[in-house]
């Protein structure tokens, strides 16, 4: 059993950082994004590296090649393994050809896959998962010999997970109007739950869809400033030698506020409208393990019925002393068994999701704050690098307006 | 020029959001916020509609009369929204002296004058009470116009428009002709208008009768175009808007007028501004009717009725506006043979610094149609960010009241906060970029100003090259009377006269005389529009350079001035959550 790790940083960028002491550590960072093979084939490679000092892992360092399916196949084991964790969100499959290969479509990918792996890493279960091991460590063939053979709930047709999603949607809302169907967990503090995790997500989509806007906002500004910029240079030509200086610094300075518009729209996707995303698919992955909740819920309930109807037929059984007696409690046993074992399941994912419910809002208490920071941070950069900029010119245009 | 931006969620969505925004109520850490009035704006349709709505709410809610600045600058904090004044007058921005109503509307540091507007706007329709915050400078529409003596002011406002019906019985067209008349209050302490303060009634057909008989009066003028005429007047009419615009237009018109040097002293529009009832000035006449006159008068004409001379006192109007069809024929014929004919016309615009001049004027109409055009397209990117700013900071508010709500642990109940403190900042900045874009449109204004100009300016050099061709039209037909003249005299000399041979040869001396008289006339027109043309062309020199400073000025000060503002704003939250850089750093 591996001790809790030391959390390594989620979203960074640089390497990851050396350990100071001689404990155990696991760190991962997804880097140079890479485009491989042509035409429709083509895809883009990522170098996954691993800093480690764990005696399963080939350390210190492990460099492998993953590309974006090889990290589905991590998130479909895990979910598949983890039932009543969250598992941490990937971006999604771009369907639009031609933004995916743009620069800042393979940056926002790999920044969201590089935080992605760490919060495997750094999850106290996740991080032991045989698959991980795989993942980080395996070559490219055993990878790809991996991959092919997964069939997992996300090999589904989305049509069926959707499904899924919404029948527990629909009976979120037949419990909430008091339509309470038999197979159905309906505690009052999880209907709650689950109706905050389906308005959070309405509202967190709204609050993104705002930020990507307010992102283009940015470069529209910029780009008409710059335009601005060289009309006013234009209109300075027909000016005599001090007006007309005038005007083309008016101009210049037009064009430098226009690029740190754009400079500020990028770190705002990155930063801020990112982080919204990933809060939204992280609510996402949420409603996925709530469908397992009552998948497994259904089971335990099923499986309790059909015990329940056993045992009405082996008191029948015995009453009328049947030789298919020894057999029918046979089968009772391992009914039993299996129900004990789905009702232990069942019983698992909910004391997982309990503790994974604190442990996702104090970690998106943490994203959010800084992805707040982050935002008026680059606001206020941008605001006072505005004002410095124009404030240079008010000399000069004193100048010209008294003369 | 700029379709309706359909924003996802369509203008409702907007509209609803902004007066969410207004409603709202935030609790605050300081107490109760009431977020006050925001400015409103409606759509992202063209560079003017935005002006005047930007600036008209903006007037609306910045009423300059006697509303105290609260003592605390709490941003949040502002004072309700008072009646729109009785008189909308969009293109003015609040008098200096008043301090701001709305904290977000920012009065930028001392040494930008330029944003004061002293127009006052709140001449009450009887004349009545003074506003608070009258300066005497300036009488301009847009307030970046250079300073005139300060010794005469010409103030006005139109206002009040009404619909009245013409009388059918004077009328072809049989029923009801209704018209509207605007309500015009002029102030003034231009000795020539006796009294200080007054008000008539005009339709828009007495404008077009004003500028008519000016541009009559003042060839060679830089005169402000009047409000273009709407083609289907009567049905347009019916609409609000349209009776508003043109409400807007003809201040603008009118005030523009008051601001030229010469103008504003015309008879003209004194005895617009002032005569009580009909308007005593000739009115325009018809191109049809015009067109029907002069034919009837054509074959006497023709037939050689010396009445049909050119005389002195035709000359100096131009040969397009008036009955005169021969000379309209003769004044083309000159202009064909001018461009087409192989010698040199008889007069030429040798002036080459006037043709300097126009080439550089046809480039400066070109970049500022460029400028105005870019112009537009900054404003609505402004605005675009503004209002995205603030539907962003509506959104966290939701958020942060569903958190709250549903909080069960604490660390939501922290996020909450978080968000809270964002919100509320982007809401406010929301706010500031609004103000800020309200400036722009101010000041970027004066671009559109003088693109108007250009258009005047084409006016006032068409005027000296229809008077250069009515000198050549004469001159060239004084040299055919003239060598007309020669043959009669050969001829006489060699046949014995006769009275007919005499009495054509004392006609014909006649009409030379006549034709010289109208030359000398002609010349003297010419010479005079020159004149004007170059006084006025330096005139808009010198204003366009005040002007033009102005506007940038303005423009990059505003700036300096919010974004200040904004950037404080900022900084504050960034320095809030500061602790989670830390923590994840």
């Amino acid at each position: 059993m591996i001790p809790t790790l030391q959390r390594s940083g989620s979203g960074s960028t640089q390497s990851p950082r050396s350990p100071s002491s001689q404990e155990p550590f696991l760190s991962v960072s997804v880097i140079d994004p890479a485009k491989m093979g042509n035409g429709v084939q083509a895809y883009i490679s990522y170098k996954v590296i691993t800093k480690t000092n764990l005696p399963d892992y080939q350390g210190p360092e492990k460099i492998v090649i993953r590309r974006y399916s090889d990290f589905v196949w991590l998130r479909d084991r895990l979910f598949e393994k983890y039932k009543g964790i969250f598992i941490p969100p990937l971006p999604e499959k771009s369907t639009v050809e031609k933004f995916r290969f743009t620069a800042e479509f393979i940056e926002m990918r790999r920044q969201a896959l590089d935080i992605f792996v760490n919060r495997i890493a750094s999850h106290h279960i996740l991080q032991q998962s045989e698959d991980l091991r795989i993942f980080l460590q395996a070559d490219e063939q055993t990878m790809e010999r991996a991959r092919s053979q997964e069939i997992g709930i996300f090999k589904k047709k989305p049509a069926d997970l959707m499904q899924i999603f919404k029948d527990v949607q629909s009976k979120v809302s037949d419990v909430v109007l008091g339509k309470e169907k038999p197979v159905e967990e309906s505690t009052p503090e999880y209907e709650k739950l689950k109706r905050y995790i389906f308005e959070l997500e309405d509202h967190l989509a709204e609050a993104q869809k705002h930020a990507y806007r307010l992102v283009k906002r940015h470069r529209e500004l910029g780009q008409s400033l710059s335009e601005f910029g060289k009309a006013v240079k234009l209109l300075g030509t027909c000016e005599d030698n001090a007006l007309g200086k005038v005007f083309s610094e008016v101009g210049d300075k037009a064009e430098i506020v226009s690029v740190k518009m754009q400079r500020e729209a990028h770190h705002l996707l990155m930063n801020f409208e990112e982080s919204l995303k990933d809060y939204v698919r992280a609510v996402q992955s949420i409603k996925a393990t709530i469908a397992e909740r009552a998948n497994a819920f259904k089971q335990q309930c099923e499986l309790a019925e059909t015990i329940k109807f056993k045992e009405i037929d082996l008191n029948k059984l015995r009453l009328t002393r049947s030789e298919k007696l020894a057999d029918a409690e046979r089968e009772y046993d391992v009914l039993k068994a299996d129900g004990e074992e789905a009702t232990r399941r069942f019983e698992a994912i909910v004391q997982l999701m309990n503790e994974e419910i604190v442990r996702f809002q104090e970690q998106k208490t943490l994203d959010m704050g800084l992805a707040f920071h982050e935002f008026a941070k680059g606001q206020a950069h941008l605001a006072n690098g505005i004002a410095e900029a124009w404030r240079s010119l008010l000399p000069k245009l004193e100048a010209c307006a008294s003369s | 020029m700029m379709g309706s931006e359909n924003q996802e969620g369509g203008e409702a969505h907007l509209q609803a959001s902004r007066e969410e925004m207004e409603s709202l109520v935030l609790d605050g850490d300081d107490g109760r916020d009431h977020i006050g009035n925001s400015i409103t704006s409606q759509s992202y349709a063209n560079y003017r509609s935005a002006m005047t709505t930007l600036s008209s709410s903006f007037a609306a809610s910045h009423h300059p009369l006697s509303f105290p600045t609260p003592a605390d600058s709490d941003p949040l904090l502002s004072p309700p929204s008072p009646q729109p004044p009785l008189l909308k007058s969009p293109n003015s921005p609040k008098p200096r002296t008043t301090a701001t109503d709305d904290p977000h509307h920012l009065d930028p540091p001392s040494y930008a004058d330029v944003v004061s507007n002293p127009l006052d706007d709140n001449i009450e329709a009887n004349g009545g009470s003074e506003s608070p915050s009258q300066h005497s400078e300036n009488s301009t529409s847009s307030f970046s116009r250079s300073p005139f003596s300060s010794s005469d002011y010409l103030e006005i406002v139109v206002s009040n428009p009404q619909k009245e019906a013409e009388s059918s019985k004077n009328s072809i067209v049989p029923g009801n002709n209704a018209y509207v008349t605007y309500l015009i209050t002029t102030k003034t302490n231009i000795s020539d208008y006796g009294g200080s303060q007054f008000s008539v009634r005009r339709r828009f057909r007495d404008v077009v009768t004003l500028s008519d008989r000016l541009s009559e009066a003042y060839r060679g003028f830089i005169i402000p175009p009047r409000p273009e005429k709407s083609v289907v007047e009567s049905q347009v009419m019916q609409k609000q808007e349209f009776v508003e615009q043109r409400r807007v237009a003809l201040q603008k018109y009118l005030r523009r007028l008051a601001a030229h040097p010469v103008i504003k002293k015309s008879d003209e529009l004194r005895v617009f501004l002032q005569v009580q009832g009909r308007l005593p000035l000739p009115t325009s006449v018809d191109v049809a009717s015009r067109m029907l006159d002069g034919a009837g008068k054509l074959p006497k004409q023709l037939l050689g009725d010396s009445r049909s001379v050119m005389g002195p006192q035709d000359v100096v109007q131009p040969a397009k506006g008036g009955r005169d069809l021969l000379r309209l024929f003769k004044e083309l014929k000159q202009s064909v043979a001018n461009d087409w004919g192989a010698s040199r016309p008889p007069a030429e615009e040798e002036d080459k610094e006037f043709l300097d001049k126009k080439q550089w004027l046809h480039d400066l109409e070109q970049h500022l149609t460029n400028a105005s055009k870019q112009a537009e397209a900054l404003v609505k990117a402004q605005q675009g960010l503004a209002d995205t700013m603030g539907e962003l900071g509506l959104a966290f508010i939701k958020l942060t009241k569903f958190e709250n709500e549903e909080a069960v642990l604490n660390t939501q109940r922290v996020r909450a906060a978080d968000m809270k403190s964002l919100a509320t900042t982007a809401v406010r900045a929301s706010r500031y970029h609004r103000g800020l874009n309200a400036q722009t449109v101010k000041h970027l204004d004066t671009l559109h100003e003088y693109l108007v100009l250009m258009l005047a300016v084409h006016n006032a050099f068409s005027d000296r090259s229809s008077a250069l061709l009515t000198v050549q039209t004469l001159l060239s037909e004084l040299s055919s009377l003239h060598s007309r003249a020669e043959k009669l005299e050969t001829a006489s000399s060699k046949i014995f006269g006769g009275d007919k041979l005499r009495i054509r040869k004392t006609e014909l001396k006649d009409t030379i005389r006549v034709t010289e008289d109208a030359k000398g006339c002609a010349i003297r027109e010419y010479e005079r529009i020159k004149e004007n043309n170059r006084c006025e062309i330096e005139r808009l020199d010198s204003e366009r350079r005040t002007d033009f400073v102005n506007m940038l000025k303005g423009f990059v000060t505003n700036q300096v001035t919010y974004m200040e503002k904004i950037g404080i704003e900022w900084t504050k939250v960034a320095e809030e959550t500061n602790r989670y850089a830390k923590e994840t750093a």
